[in-house]
């Protein structure tokens, strides 16, 4: 079990202004049932703008309930600018603190708040809406909300992304891009983490780039399509071209916008080198991929 | 572990601390204490004292059923396993793929069962391994192993079963069977942590997996894990015993948690074939409520239980087992399973069963996704 602060216990076990205010002033929703947690956020003014009452809703674990109960008392009596300067840290701080795999249920209160305020702001939507590029398809973070928690927390390994926010934690798929953003924003500072990645080499001998094409499969592309319930095998690789066969299916595939076949030669190109085509072995290329939201 | 086992274990600590490997006095009495355990461990499964191997551990006899399997035929480079084996089968086939091994995942049906025609159609002159569970970890849900085997020696393939989960629960009997390779786990018959067996049927190709010694005949090298393997011996003992009054009584006992639940908790449903499932196992999803905050909540009242949402394991995705089973990830964030055992009273399945409506109740007050 996890290792919980009596704070967290307390605000899961006796959770503070559990419900939904009606007619809120502002109201924030995030996160989903699919993703394995969820908040919805309300909260009412008084006449001199500060807030009155907040109330959350939350489907998730013992953190996140924890999370959502202890935002909404902290909320209370704060003007909406000041709750708009609430990081995920004071909610943090203010539990005693949470395990870092946890981090991300206050990454989600935050989330909640901000949508929120915007809600009370521009009547607009009440749902956090994904800006920018997404990085992680399977929990659905932009490049925006990474640099965020990297930022805001000072993170400096993949590892510590995904426990911020997810990202990098379903298929892994997006792990070499987190890591290309933890470069960016923190430079020097960014440790060694992701060795097992492979390096694009100089020249390459023919073995050498078989080598790495099998171990790119291997490591970057099998593992998401395998989440996702299908799998791809290398037949054969003719000078630059690499010939793949999909096996199985990619039901719950995200992925709506490329064909797999692209998903796969990006990969290589990232990996091996700029030069790779990949083409689909005969068959498998019969058979339509089936990509659903 | 079951106090008959300790009482077993506990003068090999102190008085009797030979090592088996030594010539004088002291090791000859630990040798023949192995001896036994090896007599029990077989006795239980229906097989030869020689075809034990005692080992460390239910991961290593899996490492060193798999590993030396294909090690032992270097020619072949296919391996046939399912998407829901334990990860220390999963992870070491996986594994395989980067020494240039093509691993097939069988598929399982919504129920958690096999296809056993894809299976067969599998199987070919290339193939070295079929590993497959005998009863699943998470859902209890048994597949055929008998028929696996027999359907899969004859077309020259070692066949490795995992059966930390059945053995003990379900009777064995390995010389009718056509079973290559099998693996327990000391623990899971309520024998001492730290210690497993693998089965290797007598004729089977097998590479060593720890070598530097002449323990185990040469099969697994080590100074042997004396309590721990004469604890399992007496563990195996007693499941042999216990085994009809187990799939009896705890089976009962888990019929009566798992009927009563499912009709008192609204929007539950239970995961896995109930045909062919161990006696002891249910695993029940709670729609729009997530595992851990349940398993919490139970802890609370002094019940243990497991779970397979993501926020239990520390992954952020729920099982790869209700997953591979098509169980939706609503569902899947919201599944517990309770294990039972011989040691489990009625009082305690009574209590479970008035306790667990109120906390599914409290977190749906709690849940967005509940109108009110």
């Amino acid at each position: 079990m996890w290792e919980y602060t009596d704070k967290v216990k307390e605000h899961f076990f006796n959770p503070r202004n559990v419900g939904e205010i009606e007619q809120p002033d502002g109201i924030g929703e995030v996160g989903s049932l699919a993703c394995g947690d969820a908040l919805k956020l309300t909260f009412k003014l008084d006449q001199d703008g500060r807030i009155r009452d907040a109330k959350f809703k939350t489907f998730g674990c013992a953190s996140a309930i924890a999370t959502s109960s202890v935002l909404t008392e902290m909320l209370k009596g704060m003007t909406v600018e000041e709750a708009a300067k609430v990081t995920n840290r004071d909610i943090a701080d203010y539990l005693g603190g949470l395990p870092e795999q946890k981090m991300h249920c206050s990454v989600m209160g935050r989330e909640a708040l901000e949508a929120a305020i915007e809600n009370y702001r521009t009547g607009g939507r009440k749902k956090r809406k994904l800006e920018g590029k997404v990085v992680c398809n399977c929990f659905g973070v932009t490049e925006r909300e990474i640099e965020r928690v990297i930022r805001e927390n000072n993170l400096t390994t993949v590892e510590e992304v995904t426990n911020y926010c997810k990202a990098g934690g379903g298929c892994g798929g997006c792990k070499g891009e987190i890591e290309k953003i933890i470069e960016r924003l923190q430079g020097d500072k960014a440790k060694e983490v992701f060795a097992a990645a492979p390096r694009k080499g100089g020249r390459l001998t023919n073995i050498q780039k078989i080598q790495l094409i099998q171990r790119t499969i291997n490591e970057q592309i099998r593992p998401a399509l395998r989440a996702h319930g299908g799998d791809i095998e290398l037949i054969d690789v003719e000078g630059d071209k690499a010939m793949v066969a999909f096996r199985g299916m990619c039901a719950q595939c995200r992925l709506t916008e490329f064909t797999m076949k692209d998903v796969v030669e990006a990969k290589l190109r990232e990996f091996v080198s700029e030069e790779i085509i990949v083409e689909e072995e005969g068959e498998s290329a019969q058979v339509p991929h089936e990509h659903r939201e | 572990m079951a106090e008959e086992v300790l009482q077993e274990m506990k003068p090999l600590f102190c008085e009797l601390y030979g090592n088996p490997s030594s010539m004088h006095t002291f090791g000859g009495q630990i040798g023949r204490r192995i001896h036994k355990a090896r007599e029990q461990v077989a006795a239980l499964i229906g097989c030869g004292p020689s075809e034990i191997i005692f080992t460390s551990c239910g991961t290593e006899s899996d490492n060193t059923a798999i590993k030396g399997a294909l090690a032992a035929y270097p020619n072949k480079r296919k391996i046939i396993t399912t998407r829901v084996e334990h990860p220390a089968v999963l992870a070491v086939c996986r594994e395989q793929e980067n020494h240039g091994y093509t691993v097939v995942e069988l598929g399982v049906d919504d129920k958690g069962r096999l296809d056993l025609a894809q299976l067969e159609k599998e199987v070919d002159d290339d193939t070295a391994l079929v590993t497959i569970m005998y009863a699943n970890n998470e859902t209890g849900v048994v597949f055929p192993i008998d028929k696996i085997a027999e359907l899969v020696i004859g077309r020259g393939v070692v066949f490795h079963t995992d059966a930390v989960q059945a053995v003990g629960k379900i009777a064995l009997d390995l010389s009718n069977s056509n079973i290559d390779l099998l693996s327990i786990s000391g623990h899971k018959l309520h024998g001492p942590k730290g210690v497993g067996v693998l089965y290797v049927r007598k004729g089977t190709r097998l590479a060593p997996f720890m070598l530097g010694g002449h323990q185990e005949a040469g099969r697994r090298a080590g100074t042997e894990n004396v309590p721990g393997i004469v604890g399992l011996g007496k563990a195996c003992e007693l499941a042999a015993e216990n085994i009809v009054q187990e799939n009896e009584r705890v089976g009962s006992l888990r019929d009566k948690l798992e009927s009563a639940i499912l009709q008192k908790c609204p929007d539950s449903r239970l995961n896995g074939d109930k045909e062919n499932r161990l006696p002891n196992t249910t695993n029940i999803s709670f729609e729009y409520i997530e595992g851990e905050a349940i398993l919490l909540m139970l802890d609370k009242f002094g019940i243990c239980a497991s779970s397979g949402s993501a926020c239990t394991s520390g992954s952020l995705e729920p099982s790869h087992v209700l997953r591979a089973m098509g169980v939706p990830f609503t569902a899947a964030h919201g599944s517990i399973r309770f294990s039972l055992s011989r040691y489990n009273s009625e009082e305690e399945v009574d209590y479970t069963i008035e306790k667990m409506p109120e906390i599914v109740n409290k977190l749906r007050k709690l849940s967005p996704f509940v109108a009110k």
